[in-house]
């Protein structure tokens, strides 16, 4: 009972060493964002990276997800005799939560642990000292430019997955219902509202912010061996996914004094 | 530990010392790995630094460059205390010298001349301005031999091949001192051969300074002009190769013993 209660202390104790941690981490983020030399080449690569790799993944995601949302959801509705609404509930659904997290957890299985190996590797085979040595900043470098490629790409790739997931509702609604596209499109662009826009967005840039921000942190403390590795690479995602959920919940607490649903 | 007599306190030498340590001191938790550690490399000679493996000489050429803090002791490099410089003059410092890591340290995502062209991003000044890099890149690449891997991968290269290339890099800037940091572990005796030969050209060449952490008796015995023998987190013995390997001591002993 004892040994639990302590070991239990001890854990706690390593979450608030290991938040702290992060914490600094993230303040040295904003310190070295605006100072100069700006890496402004190596940022335009990890957007490329970071933002068109993962479209074809998120591309497929989003539409999935918009098929089956229209095809479980149509029964229901029909039943309701609802079925028109049927543009609205999913827009304001994709919109509103489902594009922004879905895309967000796909690029924290993607991006997070990407770079958590990627930074990890190079902290275990010295490359990052090898950088210091020859006069870089490796934080600026490396961590600053992925943390900000995180935060630009992911709003954007939100954007492309909620505007497949829409068609995939579309298409769904055309071969089922006798919907055409135009119709569908018009409703669903009557039916979206700012404050489902705007909240949407900007959680979107904070999710990118976790997933570069928890991604870089583990691979640039990484513990020494490739199981150091491993570990960074697999704990960014599990940290990054947690984050994302607190996230979440926040933004919606928040947005939810400042819009009216 | 019991002094040696091969243990000097300071040595008293005419020539330029471009690192000095005195009483070098770091510790991991529990583990004391340093406990006040001297040495002073003077200008155009190859100091070869020994210890078994996990003796602290690693960590003790990351406090050299910067790269690890002390918790205490003195190192001046070239004139500058290392503790007392702020970033942009470290940085400068660092340009002047060049280090070739136990790995390599090639980065794996740039081609060979990317790698090349990586410190001179930063150090343009001390090149001339805007200087063809391409041009200094081949230089570098003809003097460890290997100027037909300009566009390879560092996935593509062998061991040894890895270790000239970033021995090229470290060249690169045109150092005044050269750190080697076991620059033979890990490859077989004939390529370990090549880098020893190459490193003893490039100082022929260049004329620079060098210090070699190592544990290769061999290395040690083609390339120092002189040694120091770490042990036990002190530099427990100092003298020429000839010098310590003929030594009674049993702790020297242990180093030259086959």
């Amino acid at each position: 009972m004892m040994a639990a209660l302590l070991r239990m202390v001890d854990e706690f104790k390593g979450f608030l060493v290991e938040t702290g941690a992060l914490f600094l981490f993230t303040l040295r983020f904003f310190k070295e964002l605006f100072n100069p030399p700006f890496e402004g080449k190596e940022l335009l690569k990890q957007c490329y990276y970071i933002g068109n790799q993962s479209l074809v993944l998120v591309a497929l995601t989003g539409f999935i997800l918009g098929l089956v949302l229209t095809l479980q959801t149509r029964p229901t509705l029909i039943e309701f005799g609802a079925v028109s609404w049927m543009p609205n509930m999913v827009s304001v659904s994709i919109v509103r939560e489902l594009g922004p997290m879905i895309t967000a957890l796909i690029c924290a299985g993607r991006i997070a642990s990407g770079i958590g190996a990627e930074l990890g590797s190079m902290r275990v085979t010295e490359q990052i000292d090898a950088m210091e040595v020859s006069g870089t900043n490796p934080f600026k470098y490396l961590v600053v430019t992925r943390i900000l490629a995180a935060t630009l790409m992911l709003p954007l790739l939100v954007v492309f997955a909620d505007a497949i997931g829409l068609y995939g509702s579309a298409l769904v609604e055309n071969l089922r219902g006798d919907v055409s596209f135009q119709l569908y499109f018009n409703k669903v662009f009557d039916s979206l509202k700012y404050a489902d826009l705007i909240p949407a967005t900007i959680k979107s840039f904070f999710f990118g912010f976790a997933i570069g921000l928890v991604g870089c942190y583990k691979g640039y403390y990484c513990k020494k061996g490739t199981a150091g590795v491993g570990v960074a690479a697999n704990t960014a995602v599990v940290f990054a996914s947690m984050l994302l959920f607190v996230i979440d919940f926040l933004t919606v607490f928040v947005s939810d004094i400042f819009f009216e649903f | 530990m019991k002094k040696n007599p091969y243990q000097i306190e300071e040595v008293s030498n005419p020539q330029k010392a471009m690192v000095t340590i005195r009483d070098l001191h770091k510790r991991f938790g529990d583990n004391h790995v340093l406990k006040g550690f001297n040495l002073q490399l003077y200008e155009g000679e190859s100091l070869v630094v020994m210890g078994k493996s996990g003796s602290g000489k690693s960590v003790m050429i990351k406090c050299l460059m910067g790269l690890i803090a002390p918790d205490s002791g003195y190192i001046e490099v070239m004139g500058k205390e290392i503790d007392s410089l702020d970033q942009q003059t470290l940085d400068h410092l660092r340009s002047d010298i060049g280090f070739l890591f136990q790995g390599g340290a090639l980065y794996d995502s740039m081609t060979v001349r990317e790698n090349l062209e990586f410190p001179l991003r930063r150090h343009k000044k001390k090149m001339g301005g805007a200087v063809q890099t391409i041009g200094l890149v081949r230089e570098a690449l003809r003097s460890v031999g290997l100027e037909r891997a300009i566009d390879l991968m560092p996935a593509e290269l062998s061991g040894g091949m890895k270790k000239r290339i970033a021995l090229a890099r470290a060249l690169i800037l045109k150092p005044k001192i050269i750190l080697y940091d076991e620059p033979t572990s890990g490859l077989d005796p004939i390529t370990a051969k090549e880098i020893i030969e190459l490193m003893r050209d490039i100082q022929e060449k260049y004329g620079t300074s060098s210090l070699i952490i190592t544990h290769d008796v061999d290395c040690a015995r083609v390339i120092a002009n002189r040694m120091v023998l770490l042990v036990d987190g002190v530099d427990y013995a100092h003298g020429t190769f000839e010098e310590l390997s003929n030594a009674t001591d049993p702790n020297i002993e242990a180093f030259f013993k086959k």
